[in-house]
């Protein structure tokens, strides 16, 4: 197989990699606040049971997720099938592995994603002064306004290089679902590998990666200077 | 009428009783600083008075609206505190401007999106008030390029822009260096004679004997005394006040 036909084979699985990309970060960064939120919630039970989520998620491996997400519902009805066939429930499950592996690994990348977003909101929320909640209230701004106007804004300014980063490993981390054969760059480019015994299919993978990230951080250093019309 | 009426104010932090029982009513137009040592409860009663601190006991009332009272041995609190808030601004010792809004719309944005006035007349409002602090040529600066005592007016203006019948000041020179703090203290001064009504916690005693109408001098948790200057800076008649007084006259 000649170069051009590798980069055309694997550029098919390119479109997949941006997909799970771009899903992820649709669904990770608005999830990750309403988590960051939860872990911040005065209600004992809620932060408790959040940190504990968070900790899981952020201390286990992505692959093992990945893993778990796409087979996990198969293996559980299986055993829930005899389980009710030896206690005569009368019940039958019949679910498959998902034909279409996007939906289990957007959702395993989206909710291991928005624990580590989680994590960066919340201490960017932390490092807010109280005296913009303070200053806000005086004038009357509600809970809302004080959110989205006062604090949202500076607290996005601030976590932005964080975030950065996070998006930064997600191109890379995508490669990771290559666990469960979806059919993305890194996988194809495995095969490729396997078949032809050849180890350039790792290196055109590895220029896709570079190219894809330094886009990232060039739009991201946009995106941060637009907001560094004021320091902190 | 008067602006602000606070009566048997009490509030604790665990077993600390940082105000024990204070009463103090403002008239419309009245100057009133408040002066004494460090860790009296100065500020614990404007935070109380603005809200931001909840009372343990004790009555406030705003231009005749109450905002909190008691039931029983209960403290009641208004439903529609925002209203209450209608009625008084804070100039904070360090500010707290909203770093990411320009100058101007600091001063708009409360007026137009809490308040919900006209946006084109609040505009042309806020624009005369910072002709009036001397902050002109700010209108679209960001406070983090403006010094100390530009910021502090900035946030004295934002307050104004809410047309509140009361202002409130903790200590609003006191995070400038000596050279900014003239200015500031010529802006409320300024204020003073156009008849703000004002509250003013202060350390500037010369600043203080200058611009009020009355003086209180507060210890412990407690009103120690009270009058005009100089009642207050010339003859007291407590021990304590003379005490405090012969700090800064020396
Ligand atoms: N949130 C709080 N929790 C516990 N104690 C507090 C709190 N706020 C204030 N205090 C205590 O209440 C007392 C009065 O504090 P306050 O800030 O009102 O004094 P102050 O008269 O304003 O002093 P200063 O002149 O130094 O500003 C102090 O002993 C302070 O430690
Ligand atoms: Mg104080």
């Amino acid at each position: 197989m000649d170069l051009s036909t590798m980069i055309i084979k694997m550029s098919d699985g390119f479109g997949k990699t941006c997909a799970i990309f771009f899903l992820t970060l649709l669904f990770s960064l608005p999830l990750g606040m309403i988590v960051a939120l939860l872990r911040r919630s005065r209600f004992k039970p809620v932060s408790t049971i959040t940190r504990f989520f968070i900790s899981v998620l952020r201390g286990t491996p992505l692959m093992l997720q990945l893993i778990a997400v796409t087979y996990g519902p198969y293996y559980i009805s299986v055993a829930a099938n005899k389980l009710s066939e030896v206690y005569n429930w009368g019940v039958y499950f019949d679910i498959g592995v998902s034909k279409n592996k996007l939906v289990p690994v957007v959702i395993a990348f989206a909710i291991n994603y928005a624990s580590y977003f989680a994590e960066i909101y919340r201490s960017g929320l932390e490092s807010m002064p109280v005296g913009q909640y303070e200053a806000a209230q005086v004038l009357g701004y509600s809970k809302i306004q004080t959110f989205m106007k006062i604090i949202l804004p500076q607290v996005i300014r601030r976590i932005l290089p964080s975030v950065t980063n996070e998006i930064v490993t997600l191109v890379k981390d995508t490669s990771m679902a290559f666990t469960v054969s979806y059919q993305e760059m890194f996988t194809i480019g495995k095969q490729i590998a396997n078949s032809q015994t050849s180890f350039i299919p790792f290196v055109v993978a590895g220029v896709f990666y570079y190219i894809f990230n330094a886009i990232i951080s060039f739009i991201m250093e946009k995106i941060e200077k637009s907001m560094s019309y004021y320091t902190i | 009428m008067s602006v602000l009426e606070i009566k048997n104010v009490k509030k604790s932090f665990g077993r600390h009783h940082v105000l024990k029982d204070i009463s103090i009513t403002v008239n419309e137009g009245e100057v009133v600083s408040i002066i004494g040592p460090s860790g009296s409860g100065k500020s614990t009663l404007l935070r109380c008075a603005t809200l931001l601190e909840t009372m343990d006991e004790g009555t406030l009332t705003y231009v005749g609206k109450p905002a909190a009272w008691m039931e029983g041995s209960e403290i009641k609190y208004a439903k529609n505190l925002n209203e209450i808030r209608n009625k008084f601004g804070l100039v904070f010792q360090n500010y707290n401007l909203f770093p990411h809004f320009s100058v101007i719309k600091n001063l708009t944005d409360a007026p137009v999106s809490v308040q919900k006035r006209d946006k084109e007349s609040v505009y042309e409002e806020c624009k005369i008030l910072l002709r009036k602090m001397g902050l002109s040529d700010k209108e679209d600066a960001y406070p983090c390029m403006l010094s100390g005592g530009q910021q502090q007016r900035v946030s004295i203006a934002r307050a104004l822009a809410m047309k509140p019948d009361i202002l409130f000041f903790d200590e609003p020179t006191s995070a400038l260096d000596p050279e900014l703090t003239g200015e500031v203290l010529k802006v409320i001064k300024q204020l003073a004679d156009e008849k703000m009504t004002m509250v003013i916690v202060t350390h500037e005693m010369s600043f203080a004997k200058a611009v009020s109408d009355r003086v209180i001098f507060m210890d412990n948790g407690v009103i120690v005394e009270q009058g005009t200057p100089e009642e207050v800076f010339g003859n007291a008649t407590n021990e304590r006040t003379k005490q405090f007084l012969s700090n800064y006259n020396k």
